[in-house]
């Protein structure tokens, strides 16, 4: 490490602790301080905290929390509910499944937080159904929480009652999209709902629901424990506070990395030990797949929500993909596009069709019978889905074509060229010869 | 064949924590895996006459999503991430040669019941690529042979622990009692996390000379 | 014809929002969707997943438009069928915006890549939404050069209706309709992505009494109706406007032929009506026109004993001697048009010169004959009231099967806005259970009502004597609506045509001196009978005493009065007037054939009072409306009715117009309470949409979808009798027994239900009565 880094552990701060999951392990850390200093609060004043904060949603929308909390209605005598989104499922996000499994409880007393905010009794967490072991620790959380006297009726005293129900998904990437979720939490297919009415005002059973990302809620107890200043002390002018990079692939040493907002790829390189040694970065995402994707110039690209959009992408998940050399990108993006395809609710039909005829149109051009005129055509798909779909995961599915082709558009030709892929699928794996 | 009355009961109590009961058609339909290791026709029906709405609403429920199975599954259940990043560092190649290994296709099932294999998306867990996921199970860093060598001990009944999980695979079936929001116990055993999730900690601490 | 009144209502004003949809400025009620602005401006925006009656659903994304709102425009197309107007809205349409045509064709593109080229085969093609909308907005051709999904086909999901999922294009009109139309969510999306499919659950068929509805709406050939599958080409078919002939909802029908026969029937629109539905009978049973033997020309029985055919001047001229000078009376069966109903009136009054007239062919009571002649043409309670109402009860009336469409409009009203609805039925029938309906055994306790209520009486109530006078009674106290809805589709013409002993027609008392000099005058003749008529059950008494000697009847099945009725008809003069061959022509002197509905023009009055004029579809030169027949028949007797044709008819009926004078007070009936005796169970019985109704004859594919008949008891009465659901049950009566599956219901101990008239259970024939004390043992 050559001079100080700008890491700043909040959530992960006690992961390296062996209980930190336990109740015992947060509270030693000062756990659950948060609630008793909002229930103290009347709930306009931590919403207006978490307004002030400039807390902006970690699940890739990045709409601002506290102005979230603040649209559901009050005095109206309807239930209200707290959802929390933790079917995380974009590829290449990786942090919440970590936090999770290493401090559930930081999630919990942000739920109780939120829900005593917005005023409501019952709160829920959607959590992807392929993490079992993840499910064991939140489950044993909201256990322990009941016991501790943290859920459940008069929470410390001050009448507040939450109820907090654990959700297991069942693999349905869709479910992310927060009208597909409440649809999913109801009992049905997990597709999108039309919106108007949004959620804030009839969601979960119609009634008005917050839906926030994992790392969002568990971002609260922190700002309510250091308070607005120590929050805005870190991140940029527009995108406040800390949050978790999750570096993979081809780097040396992928992992976590919590850091204020706008921190820069190459400085989150430097920190995973470089691009694998002996190979240059490629291309990367920034946010997970859906993120357009970014070549070695946007090394110095502040990682923000203005930063990367004003580059022609998104934050999204922070979720940094990283290929190298070896990669070829049409095996990429014909990969993340059968992915789409996959995950595709089926409601409508530029998603639903569209993904299926790229995913045709991309193996053609992987295996060397795409011509020049197949890129114009594909981009032109790609022109008749982003946009004209029901909901976002069509503008992520179109998202790898259309970046990949802006940046490596001969990359695609020489396939046709050469009568098929000219890489080597064996230099990009990380074991290379082992085993194969 | 019907269920016996303590898992009637058990439905009931699932159907409980829902202010409206047909939010329990997921933890149900896991039940059902739980018991009869897939969708089977009786669990349809049964969650449909427990939920008061039409057979047919239950199979549009569990047609949509991939972890409810029209077939039985293996008493492991082995999933290799085929997203872009893990098929890069090879998953591909884990895949290709696990179906070689065993002789099977994609969502099938060994003949001896014992394992059965499904090409899954990204699982979340791209800092440990390539992954494979054992009844939803975290096997980090996975390579050909690990993977050959797992699927083998699971044969002979002896797999290896997950790598962030219990400190014994468990089944198929009890792993789906766990979604089903039935409590196993063993929330306290294996790691707090695993050595990528802890790097950026690891680094932030030794700056400040801590540890 | 009586004339429907409009109700006077004062509504709130409705609010209008002004935009501009390609440069043409229109102004329509808040909360209209753009695409449906776009109609009123003549704009055709193409779509799938659209449609007026279903919840917005956005999935096709065939209507995608550029909007911009106060110089603010959509980053993107929307979806013109989820968006609502707003003012200073500026829509630009494919006709006018390039992004939007682009849009459009490319969503085309995607939706054809995995349609089957199959149109010339396809039952759809010629009238097909995907095919017209492919030519006017998608491209000249397809770049796709995949190979086609693919999946077994057709699949029966029922053994009306046929699946065929390649031609699915997923717009979800079928599903969302079962859902929120019908309550029967029997059809469902499955799976999902590329594969997503329509669907059901192996075990559960579509069986939704208004299945067809989804045949209709597909906008691609994906679901086919078994009977009309491949039989016709809609360019070969002449459309024509008819009224329903199953019951009193009065639906709007289209008939469609080809070279003289019915092809298929389509629900045809009546917003104030039945929307844009109808029910599977309504629109599958029409084949009885074709199956049972016709009788094609008028027969005379001889001295051998048997029927003859005969010429008309032969056969009119035997039943006008048989007639004349006679004692006789008509029965009018409960599926006369209303001209062919005023005919019969006539008939009875002048040709005859009695008042023994009933258009009941079913159970009836004096009671019920008061409430008839002096409450039921006043009520003025209509679908709107249905629409607006704060309550809904049901008594003697179970609407999902006997009027199909007013338990839709219910329904409609229950998803909406939960609906509340009482019903008086012994348990919770599956539509009692769609409407979340609360059961009470007491009409009399019923409380809470309001000027708002609506209660609707069915033709069963008249069965419990005193229970139509509790029912008007409660009315009464709340000022609730009041409405009368028998089953069969005939029936309220004929009462408002004077087909019953206690009216003239247009609602005329026959007691009322004012009313038979109206009628008389009217008429040119002298004067009309005054004597008190006989209801039908007294017709047939005095037949077979021989206080009468003849009897015209005309659409009559014996069994559905009781099960002596065919003897009571042995020793009289039968003049009928039949379609078929039945039990009456077996027995008749003179049979003459009649048109059925298709064949001829006419009128039917739904419940509501609301007239339904339609054309004959068919011209078949043997085919006579009753009237006409009649109308001959007086001709010969030298009393003539002066009817010569439907038209005439139904002008007269015009010119005679409604009474307006006094009505004599309803007569009071008290209650006779129904006990069980001697460890014997009260039976109760209703008949079921789909049964063995004459009129659904020849239809095998609607007969598959009936409901089973099933018995109904209590639990406490099934562990009585040591049975549980499904197990064999013994029903008996003096007469016989019937034997059926058990079916476990919330109901009082003491009662028992079947079907009246199903397959193993037509409870007149087998039992003697529809109501009455029951032996019931395990089978």
């Amino acid at each position: 490490m050559t001079s100080a880094s700008k890491l700043t552990p909040v959530l992960s701060a006690n992961w390296d602790e062996k209980d930190s999951f336990t109740i015992e392990g947060y509270k030693r850390n000062g756990g659950y301080k948060a609630v008793a200093k909002a229930l103290a609060m009347s709930p306009d004043d931590v919403i207006q905290t978490i307004k002030d904060s400039g807390l902006r949603g970690r699940g890739g929308a990045g709409f601002p929390t506290g102005s979230k909390w603040g649209f559901i209605p009050q005095g109206d005598n309807k239930e209200h509910y707290l959802v929390v989104n933790a079917d995380e499922s974009e590829p290449g996000t990786c942090k919440d499944m970590p936090l999770l499994l290493a401090n559930p409880h930081v999630l919990i007393e942000g739920i109780i937080i939120g829900s005593y905010a917005i005023r409501a009794n019952h709160a829920f967490i959607y959590l992807r159904g392929e993490v079992v072991h993840v499910f064991r620790r939140v489950q044993q959380a909201i256990e322990d929480a009941y016991k501790a006297g943290l859920l459940g009726k008069n929470i410390g005293g001050k009448g507040f009652d939450l109820e907090l129900t654990l959700h297991a998904g069942a693999g349905a990437y869709i479910c992310g999209e927060e009208t597909a979720l409440l649809d999913s939490l109801e009992g049905f297919r997990g597709q999108p709902r039309l919106r108007p009415p949004f959620p804030a005002i009839a969601g979960l059973y119609a009634k008005p629901t917050v839906v926030n990302n994992v790392e969002s809620i568990a971002s609260v107890p922190a700002i309510i424990n250091n308070g607005i200043e120590w929050f805005q002390a870190m991140g940029t002018e527009k995108s406040k506070g800390f949050t978790l990079y999750s570096l993979s692939g081809h780097v040396n040493n992928p992992g976590q990395f919590e850091a204020p907002l706008g921190i820069t790829l190459r400085e989150l390189l430097e920190l995973a030990g470089g691009v694998r040694t002996g190979h240059k970065l490629k291309f990367w995402t920034p946010g997970g797949s859906s993120t357009p994707m970014f070549t070695d110039q946007h090394l110095d690209i502040p990682l923000d929500y203005e930063g990367v959009s004003a580059a022609g992408s998104m934050l999204g998940t922070k979720a940094l993909q990283i290929f190298d050399e070896t990669t070829c990108v049409v095996r990429a993006a014909l990969r993340w596009t059968e992915f789409y395809k996959h995950e595709s609710c089926g409601k409508c039909t530029p998603c639903r069709e569209g993904t299926w005829w790229l995913v045709q149109m991309l193996h053609d051009l992987e295996d060397g019978k795409g011509t020049e005129a197949d890129l114009t055509k594909l981009l032109d798909l790609c022109d008749n889905i982003a946009g004209r779909s029901f909901c976002a995961l069509a503008d992520g599915a179109v998202a790898p074509i259309m970046s990949s082709l802006k940046y490596f558009r001969d990359e695609y030709l020489e396939h046709q060229r050469n009568g098929g892929c000219p890489f080597d699928p064996v230099a990009s794996t990380i074991f290379k010869t082992v085993g194969a | 064949m019907e269920f016996t009355t303590d898992q009637l009961k058990i439905m009931d109590s699932i159907i409980a924590r829902y202010p409206r009961s047909r939010s329990a058609v997921m933890p149900l339909l896991h039940y059902v895996q739980a018991i009869d290791g897939y969708i089977t026709p009786r669990g349809i029906e049964t969650i449909a006459a427990k939920l008061d709405i039409a057979a047919a609403e239950v199979t549009a429920v569990s047609s949509f999503y991939t972890q409810y199975r029209t077939e039985p599954a293996g008493e492991y259940h082995v999933g290799v991430c085929i997203n872009t990043l893990c098929a890069v560092m090879g998953g591909d190649a884990i895949y290709d040669s696990l179906e070689d290994h065993l002789g099977i296709k994609n969502h099938e099932t060994t003949k001896d019941g014992r394992v059965s294999i499904e090409r899954i998306e990204c699982n979340a867990a791209c800092d440990y690529a390539p992954v494979v996921m054992v009844n939803w199970e975290f096997y980090d860093n996975q390579t050909p042979q690990s993977v050959k060598d797992l699927v083998d001990a699971a044969r002979a009944g002896n797999p290896p622990a997950p790598t962030r999980g219990p400190n014994k695979l468990r089944t198929w079936k009890q792993n789906s009692e766990v979604l089903a929001g039935l409590s196993d116990g063993l929330a306290n055993e294996g790691v707090s996390a695993g050595g990528p999730s802890l790097l950026g900690l690891k680094i932030a601490r030794l700056e400040k000379g801590e540890k | 014809m009586v004339p429907e009144q409009a109700l006077l209502e004062t509504e709130a004003p409705v609010e209008m929002i002004t935009l501009v949809i390609d440069g043409f400025e229109v102004s329509v009620p808040k909360g209209t969707l753009v695409i449906r602005a776009a109609e009123k401006l003549g704009i055709q925006i193409p779509r799938f997943c659209d449609h007026p009656l279903l919840d917005p659903e956005g999935a096709c994304r065939q209507c995608l438009v550029d909007i911009e709102i106060n110089g603010r425009a959509f980053p993107k197309p929307q979806a013109s069928c989820t968006i609502p107007v707003e003012n200073n809205m500026i829509v630009k349409t494919q006709l006018t915006s390039p992004v939007a045509e682009k849009a459009q064709a490319g969503i085309m593109e995607f939706l054809l890549i995995n349609h089957p080229l199959d149109c010339p085969v396809c039952d759809k093609g010629g009238e097909c939404p995907l095919q017209n909308q492919a030519m006017s907005n998608g491209r000249p051709d397809s770049r796709y050069e995949g190979v086609k999904r693919t999946f077994e086909k057709p699949v029966p999901i029922s053994s009306q209706v046929l699946l065929d999922r390649e031609r699915c294009v997923l717009c979800a009109r079928c599903t969302r309709f079962s859902e929120q139309i019908a309550g029967d969510p029997f059809i469902t999306l499955n799976e999902r992505g590329a594969l997503q499919q329509v669907g059901i659950y192996a075990e559960e068929p579509f069986e939704s009494y208004y299945s067809g509805n989804t045949v209709q709406i597909c906008p691609v050939g994906a679901l086919t109706g078994a009977s009309y599958r491949f039989r016709a080409r809609p360019f070969d078919l002449v459309s024509v406007d008819s009224a329903c002939e199953h019951c009193s909802s009065g639906c709007a029908m289209r008939t469609d032929i080809r070279r003289g026969k019915t092809l298929r029937r389509l629900a045809g629109d009546d917003s104030s009506v039945n929307e844009e539905w109808n029910c599977d009978k309504g629109r599958w049973a029409f084949k009885y026109l074709t199956s049972r033997e016709r009788v094609t020309s008028p027969m005379i029985r001889g001295a051998d004993g048997e029927l003859h055919e005969a010429s008309w001047p032969e056969a009119i001229a035997f039943a006008a001697s048989g007639l004349k000078g006679k004692r006789a009376g008509v029965l009018v069966g409960g599926r006369a048009t209303v001209e062919d109903a005023y005919g019969y009136s006539k008939f009875a009054r002048v040709a005859l010169a009695t008042n023994d007239i009933d258009f009941r062919s079913r159970p009836h009571s004096d009671e019920e004959t008061s409430f008839l002649s002096r409450v039921a043409l006043g009520l003025k309670t209509t679908y709107k009231d249905i629409d607006k109402a704060d309550k809904v009860v049901l008594l003697g009336f179970e609407p999902e099967e006997e009027s199909p469409i007013v338990f839709l409009r219910i329904f409609k009203q229950v998803r909406k806005r939960a609906l509340a609805v009482i019903s008086d039925a012994p348990f919770a029938s599956r539509g009692s259970e769609k409407l979340s309906a609360e059961l009470v055994s007491d009409i009399s306790a019923i409380s809470g009502l309001t000027a708002k209520s609506v209660i609707l009486v069915g033709e069963r109530l008249a069965e419990n004597v005193g229970a139509l006078s509790t029912a008007l009674a409660l009315a009464e106290k709340f000022n609730a609506k009041l409405a009368w809805i028998p089953r069969r589709a005939g029936e309220r013409g004929a009462l408002s045509a004077g087909a019953i002993s206690t009216l003239l027609p247009g609602g005329r008392p026959v007691s009322d001196a004012s009313a038979r000099v109206d009628v008389a005058t009217a008429w040119s003749v002298d004067s009309l009978p005054t004597n008190p008529g006989r209801s039908t059950s007294e017709i047939l008494l005095a037949l077979s005493v021989k206080n009468l000697d003849a009897v015209v009847i005309g659409g009559v099945d014996p069994l559905d009065i009781s099960n002596e009725a065919l003897t009571q008809l042995l020793n009289s003069f039968v003049v009928s007037l039949e379609i078929s061959h039945s039990s009456v022509t077996a027995i008749a002197d003179v049979v003459l054939p009649v048109a059925a509905v298709i064949e001829k023009s006419g009128s039917f009055q739904d419940w509501q009072g609301s007239s339904r004029a339609f054309d004959k579809a068919i011209d078949d030169s043997l085919s006579r409306s009753d009237v006409r027949i009649l109308s001959m028949i007086a001709d010969e007797m030298g009393s003539p009715i002066n009817l010569p044709t439907v038209a005439a008819t139904a002008r007269e009926i015009a010119a005679l117009g409604v009474w307006d004078g006094k009505v004599p007070a309803f007569e009071k009936a008290a209650t006779e309470k129904l006990t069980g005796s001697d460890g014997k169970l009260n039976l109760t019985s209703w008949r079921l949409l789909l049964d063995l109704g004459t009129l659904q004859d020849g239809e095998a594919n609607l007969a598959g979808t009936a409901r089973k008949a099933t018995a109904h008891i209590s639990p406490a009465r099934a562990e009585k009798l040591g049975v549980k659901s499904g197990d064999q049950i013994s029903i008996s009566s003096d007469l016989g027994s019937i034997s059926l599956p058990v079916a476990i219901s919330s109901m009082s101990d003491d009662s028992i239900w079947v079907p009246r008239n199903s397959i193993g259970s037509q409870v007149l024939a087998n039992l003697g009565f529809i109501a009455g004390p029951v032996k019931v043992v395990k089978a």
